[in-house]
């Protein structure tokens, strides 16, 4: 038998891990599926508009929504913008919204808490009081202030959010550092003379990114959530454009039917809201099975 | 520990001066005429922006209009509310008790529910119970807020009018209203408003307004709790201390109770923070659905009207709760872990 690379043999085991997990085999399916909708969104629903896809096409604009019918397959909600249209434009909408405001924060937060960790001291101290300050108001409040400041749009709410959103990554990869650091064999790297970069590109990183990709994955949904109820309030995405939390926001007033048929315009709140129950649920699945699967205590039995 | 309680109380005024920069370097992005703006009403007054500016000082340096808002602030003048149209301070008086009234109501279910369904996950662990109850926090963690507020509302008050959104029904409203002799706000909670004045119909009505607020907000909460509780039961009843115990031959219920479940709950306290700032964000949601008109519904508001003092103010209270709760948790984790003292 041919010996493979340890690093390859671990990732290998930590895939058998994940998918033994039949979370992980639902939370990968929806994304899946998720991710086809969003890939091949053109194909699916052919924009009205070529030059703004994301914006829902409505015939009309009478305020009361519209059931299900030949031309509308899942109906139309308040302004009569097509339902169909929306989730299906909208799943992209939600896969920028979670890879844009995950990506910087990640990234950002990688980088600073990396730099704190190693480095220590003064440099450690100054990061560490700032983290603190911006950790001190909780993430939905801030995004609100700093939407308001640099004014409404869903690219101001992806930018507000990922502003205070890498705060969770600075504290953990810290920690993961500060453990690692005084280990033998990053001492040994440093005796050998590899310089600081390489040391914490090369040995330290991959030994603690697992705790932020568990944290990334889970981030995907909670950020989502939030930027839809950032766009329900009304300072996100315009009226009309395909967003899961905008849409929710357009049927608000019609989640009481008319006397006799309290329940008539279900369609215009549970689809979208299915959507984004079901984006957030695929990701928390997938972190919980990465939360399993790289928990040191369980992962040998 | 009074060393350890001095330098949390130093990082704690630290913070609290970092918040109050942030938020005002946050209200700095608007330009002069933006923020003389306020003061204009008429069109005719437009033309006097430069003057606003220059009377206001609105163009001078960062710290010189730092020390000036702190000085008013610290006064405890807080600005004009658009939304409400009166003082900042006045009007938070007027919403908080809507806000803390649920949270008061919120809370203990949150942390006895949590602490009761993680022990049972944590003991059963990988039974059917375990599944049951770690499928259900994971689906109730995807919830939004905001969207599983909607659709109580749409069930409960739609389909079988059981629940009506508001603080209290319409009726009783008006008596209050036209009634102000007959009726005291001791606290501005009607629930305990209506026992004080011995209104038993007003605490009812405001309990079964409570019902779906609670409700949500325990559901969409309680996931955070569990999860920590579960896993610290797993990881204590994996140590020696248990297999002793056993050997020794005390029965299920001691070891469970006595000894693992109170070394599970250390892992609580830390997350009880985190647990304080999911439930300010969580009422912001929950009084914007059900129309209930506390903090998070202002907060939610103004920044639809741009009304910025309302967010800078609600932001510094946010930050002012978030950081004491730290400290308070902080002393408590050192007072019943000694590790952490010692070291």
């Amino acid at each position: 038998m041919i010996e493979q690379h340890p690093r390859l043999r671990e990732f290998k085991f930590t895939l058998y891990r994940i998918f033994r997990n039949p979370s992980a085999i639902i939370g990968f399916t929806l994304l899946f599926i998720f991710a086809g909708v969003a890939l091949f969104a053109p194909q699916i629903a052919p924009p009205k508009y070529p030059h703004n896809p994301y914006l829902m096409p409505h015939k009309g604009f009478s305020p009361t929504p519209k059931p299900p019918s030949q031309t509308n397959i899942f109906g139309t909600t308040s302004g009569q913008y097509d339902i169909f249209y929306g989730v299906v434009w909208g799943t992209r909408t939600a896969f920028k919204i979670g890879m844009f405001v995950v990506g910087i924060a990640a990234f950002v937060g990688i980088t600073l808490g990396a730099v704190a960790g190693y480095l220590g001291g003064l440099v450690d101290e100054a990061l560490m009081r700032i983290t603190d300050v911006i950790w001190a108001i909780p993430t939905l409040v801030l995004a609100m202030a700093i939407v308001v400041a640099f004014g409404r749009g869903l690219d101001k709410v992806m930018i507000a959010l990922a502003l205070v959103g890498w705060r969770w990554y600075v504290r953990v990869i810290r920690s993961e550092i500060l453990t690692l650091r005084d280990q033998d064999f990053v001492q040994a790297a440093k005796i050998m003379g590899v310089s600081d970069l390489k040391i914490i590109l090369r040995h330290i990183l991959p030994n603690a990114i697992y705790p932020v990709l568990i944290m990334a994955s889970m981030d995907m949904g909670s950020m989502v959530i939030t930027a839809s109820f950032l766009s329900f309030v009304g300072l996100g995405a315009p009226k009309g454009y395909a967003d899961w939390g905008q849409m929710v926001a357009l049927a608000r007033n019609y989640i009481v039917g008319p006397p006799g048929d309290p329940l008539k315009f279900w369609y215009a709140i549970v689809i979208p809201g299915g959507c984004i129950v079901l984006f957030v649920l695929a990701w928390n699945l997938i972190g919980d099975a990465l939360r399993d699967a790289f928990d040191p205590k369980l992962r040998r039995r | 520990m009074l060393a350890f309680i001095t330098r949390r109380f130093l990082l704690l005024i630290f913070v609290l001066f970092g918040v109050s920069v942030l938020l005002f370097g946050i209200l700095m992005t608007f330009s002069p005429e933006r923020r003389a703006a306020t003061y204009v009403t008429s069109p005719q007054q437009a033309k006097d922006i430069p003057k606003i500016i220059k009377q206001f000082g609105l163009d001078d340096p960062f710290y010189i209009q730092y020390f000036r808002w702190m000085k008013e602030v610290l006064k405890g003048n807080m600005g004009w509310s658009l939304v409400a149209s009166r003082p900042v301070g006045e009007a938070f008086w007027n919403y908080f008790p809507v806000t803390l009234e649920m949270n008061l109501f919120a809370a203990p279910i949150v942390i006895i529910f949590g602490i009761w369904l993680g022990t049972l996950s944590g003991i059963h662990r990988d039974t059917w119970i375990d599944h049951t109850t770690r499928i259900l926090a994971i689906v109730g963690w995807s919830l939004p807020t905001f969207l599983f507020a909607l659709v109580l509302l749409m069930i409960f008050y739609g389909y079988f009018q059981l629940f009506s959104p508001g603080v209290l029904s319409d009726q009783l409203t008006m008596f209050i209203i036209e009634n102000p002799e007959s009726f005291t706000r001791f606290t501005g909670m009607y629930t305990i408003d209506g026992l004080l004045n011995g209104r038993f119909d007003i605490t009812l009505n405001a309990l079964a307004h409570l019902v779906l607020p609670v409700s949500t907000y325990v559901i969409v909460v309680v996931a955070l709790n569990m999860r920590v509780m579960r896993s610290g039961m797993i990881e204590e009843l994996s140590k020696d201390y248990v297999m002793t115990a056993q050997a020794k031959g005390a029965d299920k219920k001691t070891i469970y109770i006595k000894h693992a479940r109170r070394n599970a709950l250390l892992p609580v306290v830390t997350v009880a923070g985190q647990l304080v700032a999911l439930s300010m964000e969580g009422s912001i949601a929950v009084e914007v659905v059900y129309s209930r008109h506390g903090i998070g519904w202002w907060l939610a508001e103004s920044a639809v009207q741009l009304d910025m003092p309302v967010l800078m103010c609600i932001c510094l209270f946010m930050g002012v709760v978030f950081v004491i709760t730290n400290l308070t948790l902080d002393i408590l984790y050192a007072y019943i872990d000694p590790r952490i003292r010692l070291n």
